[in-house]
């Protein structure tokens, strides 16, 4: 504890760490012979897919760790001092005044029904002996260094009426506030809209500059690593597979993990695909309107525009991508599409015939035109039924008889490359990247002439990411599709779109060719979403 | 993005780990402690039940003006019908009127089992429809539910007593009497499971497949109701088997002749002070029932309940 007072040595060292899985897991450890430092004044990336060990690691230096993973061996150096088997008034003690920590998800990492300078204060009259004054002072100096507008407000607001990124900066101040020397960000961003994200990224930056302290940051998110990082450590199955400066790991890899991964970060560049002219249009939106009424007995009519005079279209072959941040209507058009909701007004044209009007036993025929692929794919398979009945319940909704569909159903695991014995299975022995391949073989067996994927491919890991954009690509392509792709994603935009519409507050703020959206965007909101995007210019696994 | 062969991918990726072992629900229902309990004293009580005739009763409405107010344990005769001169011994005593005791509460927990169980099922079933109904299709969701909170407002005790009273007293009538009081329950139940389940993408994707609301309702939201619905069922059965006691230890309930533990505790009230066994005996088979059913509840909605069996 001496060395780390006066300042050298790393300010978290953890060597060796092994920490136990429950008997009949997937693996005996979560995290297995972990040794990585973060040194005074740096940010070190964790980085690594789902199931990775990441978190685990985060709580384990925190000693959050739940009964049922016991930190087997290994020592965790805070500063010196090994915390890894510290009793629990040890590390109450360290919280918050050496080590902090923030969250994922600001708003239940903060209590609903406190005021957020209670919050803060909290951790004032837990650790330090201030009077009442000079912790109100505090708590407005750390409210006005995290950047929030009118401290004096804010220190009286209860978290639900801030913003994402307000609450987070709440946090932020919380582990701050009293100059720990460690800070662990685990995901801090990644429940945040791309421009906000950028915000809280640029705080964390110069908060750490500004105090030096040492910062590990946990993600998912190369960008955000690019955006961030001074050295990464990359885990696999709880195994670090590489560590090193951010250039070396991101730009040369050498574990053939870290290789792949470099590989399967989607280019910030559109893909630059010539796109075929004079196509048949198979999907054109003409002024669709989605308002959302709220009716109350004894209230005013609150009115929300989820989309406002969206016109769009998609011709055979095509790829149309609508971008956007959260809230900005883009699930709401594709939602109007399929009708699964009904659009308030404007047309929706499926091959020139007009559907948004048209009664549910009107529409019936034209619904297998259009498929959708959803997020989730943990919840888009019925849990109790068989794959194969999954497949083949919509073409035998058409009319096909069961053996005709199966038969369809076996040719179309070929084609989403898996393996037909799959059809006898139940959802959930599947892994999140093969639900959605059976939920685009599903869409398929309709033989949809418009395939729509709503954020298709958010909810999956990078590397499986890639699989899955290079099978909806191959799809397109050979069954000559129309595909309608809906992401938060630029990335993914880039690498999958012809055209690009930009959606901001239920409006198309930008639509135009991708190549050209994308290398020199006109709208000021396109222009401040695509600055906002992590790590835009840096070239992932090119030296 | 460059393409990374499958072999080389299958290699690398952490994806296979994404799967992790899956225990059954059934063999998660298995290891349940409170489930074999329960199970365990069910069979039991259905044993007894199915095997009434073969262990050692008698008629349970025979009676011998003879052999009144035995205490437990004692041996006496009985005139059957037929004239014939039968020695028994009198487990546990014999009522007022010469019945003997053991018998009929081994008759009744026939009974009481058979109403527990109908009474479950009839209003699961009416809960079922009526839930699906309300929570599916909107405008029928007011009226349905309007008409089923007028009546959750009537205590259930009363409802049933009130029925019985309109109609001959019977066992059908008794059943319906209960059950008509539970299915408000039962349909709040499933309706908010169905407002709950209609917005998960696989019920949108089966809009989208073409599905028709039948199909979509009994196919894909039906399916997903039944583990919570079981539990509920559990409950709904012991509360029956309660309301059933209550009823006939009311007089309301089943005709007197017929064996039943609250029959049997109606007509022991009267020399309770004497006799206190003819109250005790059916009124522990009754505890032991309603307890060994919830029980059995419990350890169903601890392993059906899918928050929990979501750990690891």
């Amino acid at each position: 504890m001496t060395a780390a007072k006066s300042g050298t040595g790393p300010v978290l060292d953890v060597r060796g760490l092994t920490i136990a899985l429950p008997t009949h897991s997937d693996r005996p450890e979560a995290v297995s012979e972990v040794s990585f430092s973060v040194e005074r004044g740096e940010i070190v990336c964790l980085v690594g897919e789902s199931g990775s060990g990441k978190s685990v690691i985060a709580q384990a230096v925190m000693g959050l760790l739940p009964d049922s993973l016991p930190l087997t061996v290994g020592q965790v150096l805070l500063e010196g001092e090994d915390i890894a088997h510290a009793g629990r008034d040890r590390l109450r003690q360290l919280r918050a005044t050496r080590m902090s920590m923030v969250f994922q998800e600001p708003m239940t990492a903060l209590n609903p029904v406190m005021r957020c300078g209670d919050q803060i204060d909290e951790v004032l009259r837990e650790h330090t002996a201030l009077g009442p004054a000079e912790r109100r002072a505090k708590i407005l100096d750390i409210i006005r260094e995290v950047a929030l507008p009118d401290p004096e407000r804010i220190v009286m607001s209860y978290p639900h009426q801030l913003s994402g990124g307000q609450r987070q900066r709440i946090m932020i101040a919380m582990a701050l506030v009293l100059e720990p020397a460690l800070l662990i960000a685990d995901e801090p961003t990644t429940a945040l809209d791309v421009t906000t994200q950028a915000q809280i990224l640029e705080l964390i930056k110069t908060l750490q500059a500004r105090h030096g302290m040492g910062v590990l940051f946990i993600t998912h998110d190369f960008g955000v690593v690019a955006e961030i990082a001074r050295r990464v450590a990359v885990l696999r199955l709880g195994r670090l597979v590489e560590t090193g400066d951010k250039d070396a790991v991101l730009k040369r890899p050498r574990h053939d993990y870290t290789i792949m991964l470099m590989n399967s970060v989607p280019d910030f560049k559109p893909h630059g695909r010539p796109i075929a002219p004079d196509q048949p249009i198979v999907l054109q939106t003409k002024k669709l309107d989605k308002t959302y009424a709220e009716r109350g007995w004894f209230s005013a009519r609150r009115v929300v525009h989820a989309a406002t005079d969206v016109s769009l279209e998609v011709r055979r072959g095509q790829t149309l991508g609508i971008v956007g941040e959260s809230g900005s209507g883009k699930s709401t058009v594709a939602r109007c599409i399929v009708r699964l909701i009904d659009p308030t007004g404007g047309e929706v044209y499926i091959h020139g015939e007009e559907i948004a009007r048209r009664s549910h036993r009107a529409l019936r025929p034209l619904r297998r035109k259009v498929q959708i692929v959803f997020q989730d794919p943990y919840r888009s398979l019925n849990p109790r039924r068989t794959v194969g009945e999954a497949i083949i319940e919509g073409p035998v909704n058409y009319g096909l008889s069961r053996s005709e569909a199966f038969e369809r159903a076996r040719r179309l695991m070929d084609l989403v490359r898996m393996d037909a014995a799959a059809l006898e299975r139940y959802p959930h022995q599947f892994s999140g990247g093969q639900r959605q391949r059976i939920c685009i073989a599903r869409a398929l067996a309709m033989e949809p002439e418009l395939l729509i994927a709503d954020e298709a491919v958010s909810a999956l890991d990078v590397s499986v990411q890639a699989q899955v954009l290079e099978l909806l690509e191959e799809i397109r392509e050979r069954l000559n599709l129309a595909m309608l792709f809906i992401t938060h994603d630029l990335r993914v935009a880039a690498q999958v779109c012809d055209h690009v519409a930009v959606m901001s507050q239920g409006r198309v703020v930008e639509y135009g060719p991708a190549n050209e959206v994308f290398v020199s965007p006109r709208h000021a909101y396109t222009q401040a979403l695509f600055a906002a995007a992590p790590g835009r210019d840096f070239a992932f696994g090119q030296a | 993005m460059a393409a990374t062969g499958d072999t080389r991918y299958e290699e690398l990726s952490v994806e296979a780990a994404d799967i992790r072992p899956h225990e059954t629900t059934w063999q998660r229902v298995k290891k349940s402690g409170s489930v074999r309990l329960g199970g365990a004293a069910l069979a039991v009580l259905l044993l007894i039940a199915a095997a009434a005739p073969w262990l050692g009763t008698v008629d349970p409405t025979m009676f011998d003006a003879g052999s009144r107010d035995l205490v437990p344990g004692k041996a006496g005769e009985m005139m059957t019908l037929d004239g014939d001169l039968l020695r028994h011994t009198f487990w546990f005593g014999s009522d007022s009127l010469g019945r003997d005791i053991y018998s009929r509460v081994i008759y009744g927990t026939r009974v009481s089992l058979f109403v527990g169980v109908v009474v479950a099922l009839l209003s699961l079933v009416g809960g079922i429809l009526l839930g699906l109904v309300a929570g599916y299709i909107r405008w029928l969701d007011g009226v349905i539910m309007r008409v089923m909170d007028g009546i959750m407002a009537i205590p259930a005790i009363l409802i049933a007593i009130a029925l019985v009273a309109m109609w001959r007293p019977s066992l059908s009538t008794v059943i319906i009497a209960i059950a008509i009081p539970e299915i408000p329950r039962v349909t709040r139940l499933v309706r908010s499971l169905v407002l709950t389940i209609r917005e998960e993408p696989y019920v949108e994707a089966a809009i989208s497949l073409g599905s028709s609301t039948p199909k979509i309702m009994f196919g894909h939201i039906l399916p997903n109701t039944i583990a919570p619905l079981v539990v509920q069922g559990t409950f709904i059965c012991a509360a029956a088997i309660l309301i059933e006691a209550i009823l006939s230890f009311l007089g309301v309930g089943l005709p007197p002749e017929i064996p039943t533990w609250g029959n049997i505790m109606a007509e022991g009230r009267i020399a309770f002070n004497e006799y206190p066994h003819t109250v005790f005996i059916p009124g522990i088979f009754l505890t032991v029932t309603v307890l060994a059913v919830n029980i059995l509840g419990d350890g169903l909605r601890d392993t059906l309940d899918p928050k929990m069996a979501k750990r690891i």
